[in-house]
C-alpha cells in the first residue's frame, strides 16, 4: 500500500518536529547551564566543541558529550522497586510531553507547495485542522503528571514518594488557574484551535498579554508551576528530596525523565507565546493573512521562534531571581490568589465580549475599543491591589521574641546599676 | 548564648509595606539584580590559558625551593629545623662536612617529597638562614610519584626559576656572610 500523500506531509512534520525538539532539549540545557553560570559570574561550560579536535566552538560540543554521558552511565535498576511501573514511567511522560506537540503549531503556513493531494497552504501543523487542539494539549499534559506519579510510586522511596505528591498535588493546583487563564482567551478568540488565536491576534494586532493584562499574570504563573520550575520545582527540591520523584533513576531512564521536564518548559513558552504574545504576528513585519510567499513564511518562523527563545530565556533567568516558595505558600498563592484572580479575569473578558456590540452601537468603535482595552487593566490594578493587600504574606517565620531577662529577670538590679532602663532598648527590642 | 540574655538586643522586622506586599515590584528587582550580573565581568580565570594572579606572593605557600647566597652556594646549613618542625615529615636531609670555611656543615642531599607536604609553611619559618623558602607556583604536577621527590638539584633550579620574579624574601638575613 502506498501512504497517500498527506501522510507522508504528517510523518515529514513529526520528524522535523521530534528531531528539532530533541536538539533543542540538548541545547536548552547547555543555555540553561550558559545562564547558570552568567548569572553567578562564571564563564560555563565553553570547552567541548568538535570532537577528536582542538576546535570548541564556544562549547556548542557540551550537549552531545553530556548526552553520551549520561547514554553511558549503568542503568541501575534497584531491587525493590515496582519493576513495570518503574520502566514505564519514563516512557508515558516522555510519550505525552511528546505527543502534546502534535496540536501545537510551530509557525505559520508554508506558501503554497501545488503537490497533488496536499492541502494548500500547508501549515506548521502535525494535526492541522484539530477542532480541540487546546483541550489535546491539556488532556496530555494532565497525563504527563502520570509519569511523575509511576515514577515515584514505583521508586519505593520516601524521597520519590513524597516528590510525587507534592507534584500531583501542586499540579492540580496549578491547573485551575491555568485552564482559567487560558478560558479568557478561547473566549475572546472563539475557537480552540491554537493557529486560529494566533491568527486573530495577528488580525486585530493586540495580543491577548494587552488585552488580558490579569488573565496573561494569571496564566505565566500557573505554566510556571505546571513545569515545575523555579519557585515552584518543589516535586524535586534537591534540598529536601534529594532527586525528587526521580531519585532511584539512573542512565537512559533518568536522561528521558529530564529531557520531558524540558519539553514541559519549551511546551510551556509555547503556550505563552500563542496564547498570549502573539504567536508569529509582530507588528508591521508579519503582516495577518494566509496569502504568503517563502520569505513571510520563514520569517514569521523566526519570529515565532524568537519570541519562544526569549520566553525560554526568561524562564531560566527566573530560575535564579527567586527562592522556592514553601509547599503551604505554594498553595495558598493557588487557591487564594490565583483562583480568585482568574475567575476576575474570566468574568470581565465575558462581560467584554458580551457587550461589545452594544458599546460600540452606543459610543462609537475608537471609545468601545478603548473600552474594551481599559477595562481588563483597570480589573487588573484593582485585583492585583487587593490581592496584595488581603493575602497574608505568610513568609514569618522568626521565632517568638521571648520575655526578656531586663524586663524582671535575674539581671535586673545589674540592669539597674549600668544605668540601662526600658528607653535604652526602646529603639532594638520594644 | 540563651535567646534571654541581656546583651542579645531582639530587632523587630519591619512589617510589609504595600511595595513589597504586592510582590511584582520585587519580583522585577530580583529580576533585575540576576540580569546585571549576567552581563557582568566573569570571575573565572581559564586556568592553562590564563594564569590565576597570586594576591600576594610573599605570603603564599606553593612550591618550596632553596636559596643561594651571593656565591651561588646553597644556602643551607644542614641544620634540620624544618625537617624537625615538618607536620608530615616529608623532609629528609643528609649532611656532611662542609668544604667552605663560613660553616660546619652543608646537605650532601636535601629532599623533600611534595606529594606528602601540606604546604603549611613551617619549615620556610623553621628555617634560621632563610635557606628554603615557598614560592607562589602553584600548579605542581607530575606523573609519577618518584617525579615528585624533590631533590636539591631540583630544588635549587626553583630558585633560578623564580628569583626574578620573587626575590629572596629576606636578602640580608643568613648565617653565611
Amino acid at each position: 500500500m502506498i501512504p497517500s500523500v498527506e501522510t507522508i506531509a504528517a510523518l515529514v512534520k513529526i520528524g522535523l518536529l521530534v528531531g528539532g525538539l530533541m536538539t533543542a532539549a540538548a541545547y536548552l540545557v547547555l543555555v540553561e547551564r550558559w545562564m547558570a553560570a552568567w548569572v553567578q559570574d562564571r564563564k560555563g561550560p565553553n570547552r567541548v566543541g568538535i570532537p577528536l579536535t582542538k576546535i570548541r566552538l564556544f562549547g556548542l560540543g557540551q550537549p552531545l558529550a553530556d548526552g553520551l554521558k549520561i547514554i553511558l552511565k549503568e542503568d541501575f535498576t534497584p531491587s525493590h522497586v515496582d519493576r513495570v511501573l518503574y520502566n514505564a514511567a519514563p516512557l508515558v511522560i516522555l510519550a505525552a510531553s511528546l505527543a502534546i506537540f502534535a496540536a501545537i503549531p510551530f509557525g505559520s503556513v508554508l506558501p503554497p507547495l501545488e503537490i497533488e493531494g496536499l492541502p494548500d497552504p500547508v501549515p506548521f501543523l502535525v494535526a492541522p485542522g484539530l477542532d480541540v487542539g487546546i483541550l489535546w494539549v491539556f488532556a496530555l499534559s494532565s497525563i504527563a503528571v502520570y509519569g511523575v506519579l509511576l515514577g515515584g510510586w514505583a521508586s519505593n522511596n520516601k524521597y520519590g514518594f513524597l516528590g510525587g505528591l507534592r507534584s500531583s498535588a501542586q499540579l492540580v493546583a496549578y491547573e485551575i488557574p491555568l485552564g482559567l487563564g487560558l478560558l479568557g482567551v478561547v473566549l475572546a478568540a472563539g475557537s480552540l484551535q491554537l493557529d486560529e488565536v494566533m491568527r486573530q491576534q495577528a488580525q486585530s494586532g493586540l495580543w491577548y498579554a494587552f488585552t488580558q493584562p490579569l488573565g496573561f499574570l494569571v496564566f505565566l504563573v500557573a505554566a510556571f508551576a505546571e513545569a515545575a520550575r523555579l519557585p515552584f520545582d518543589l516535586p524535586e527540591a534537591e534540598q529536601e528530596l534529594v532527586g525528587g520523584y526521580h531519585t532511584e533513576y539512573s542512565g537512559i531512564k533518568l536522561l528521558l525523565f529530564l529531557v520531558a521536564e524540558f519539553l514541559h518548559m519549551v511546551t510551556a513558552a509555547f503556550l505563552i507565546v500563542i496564547l498570549f504574545l502573539g504567536g508569529w504576528h509582530l507588528w508591521g513585519v508579519t503582516g495577518a493573512g494566509d496569502e504568503i510567499g517563502w520569505s513571510t513564511a520563514l520569517l514569521r518562523f523566526g519570529i515565532f521562534s524568537g519570541k519562544i527563545l526569549a520566553v525560554i530565556l526568561f524562564f531560566m533567568l527566573v530560575r535564579w531571581s527567586w527562592p522556592r516558595f514553601r509547599f503551604d505558600q505554594l498553595m495558598n498563592l493557588a487557591w487564594k490568589v490565583m483562583l480568585p484572580l482568574g475567575l476576575a479575569n474570566l468574568v470581565v473578558v465575558a462581560v467584554v465580549e458580551e457587550f461589545r456590540p452594544q458599546m460600540a452601537a452606543a459610543w462609537g468603535e475608537t471609545a468601545s475599543g478603548w473600552a474594551a482595552v481599559g477595562l481588563p487593566w483597570a480589573v487588573f490594578l484593582v485585583g492585583w491591589i487587593t490581592a496584595g493587600i488581603l493575602t497574608p504574606s505568610g513568609t514569618d517565620n522568626r521565632p517568638i521574641r521571648p520575655r526578656l531577662l531586663r524586663d524582671e529577670g535575674p539581671f535586673a538590679v545589674e540592669h539597674a546599676m549600668l544605668g540601662r532602663t526600658d528607653d535604652t532598648y526602646a529603639g532594638s527590642a520594644r | 548564648m540563651k535567646p534571654t540574655d541581656a546583651a542579645v538586643s531582639w530587632i523587630e522586622e519591619k512589617p510589609l509595606g504595600l511595595t513589597e506586599r504586592l510582590y511584582l515590584p520585587l519580583v522585577v528587582q530580583g529580576l533585575a539584580t540576576t540580569a546585571r550580573h549576567l552581563v557582568s565581568k566573569k570571575v573565572t580565570v581559564s586556568f592553562p590559558e590564563e594564569r590565576p594572579t597570586v594576591g600576594n606572593p610573599l605570603i603564599y605557600r606553593g612550591v618550596h625551593r632553596l636559596n643561594r647566597d651571593q656565591d651561588d652556594r646553597v644556602k643551607c646549613v644542614a641544620c634540620f629545623l624544618c625537617a624537625t618542625a615538618c607536620p608530615a615529615h616529608c623532609i629528609d636531609i643528609v649532611a656532611t662536612e662542609s668544604p667552605w670555611p663560613d660553616r660546619e656543615k652543608y646537605p650532601e642531599s636535601f629532599t623533600i617529597d611534595e606529594l606528602r607536604c601540606i604546604f603549611c609553611g613551617m619549615c620556610e619559618e623553621a628555617c634560621p638562614v632563610d635557606a628554603i623558602e615557598l614560592t607562589s607556583l602553584l600548579d605542581l604536577t607530575g606523573k609519577s610519584r618518584e617525579e615528585m621527590i624533590f631533590d636539591k638539584e631540583k630544588l635549587l633550579s626553583v630558585y633560578d626559576m623564580t628569583k626574578d620574579a620573587e626575590p629572596m624574601k629576606s636578602d640580608g638575613l643568613g648565617g653565611t656572610l
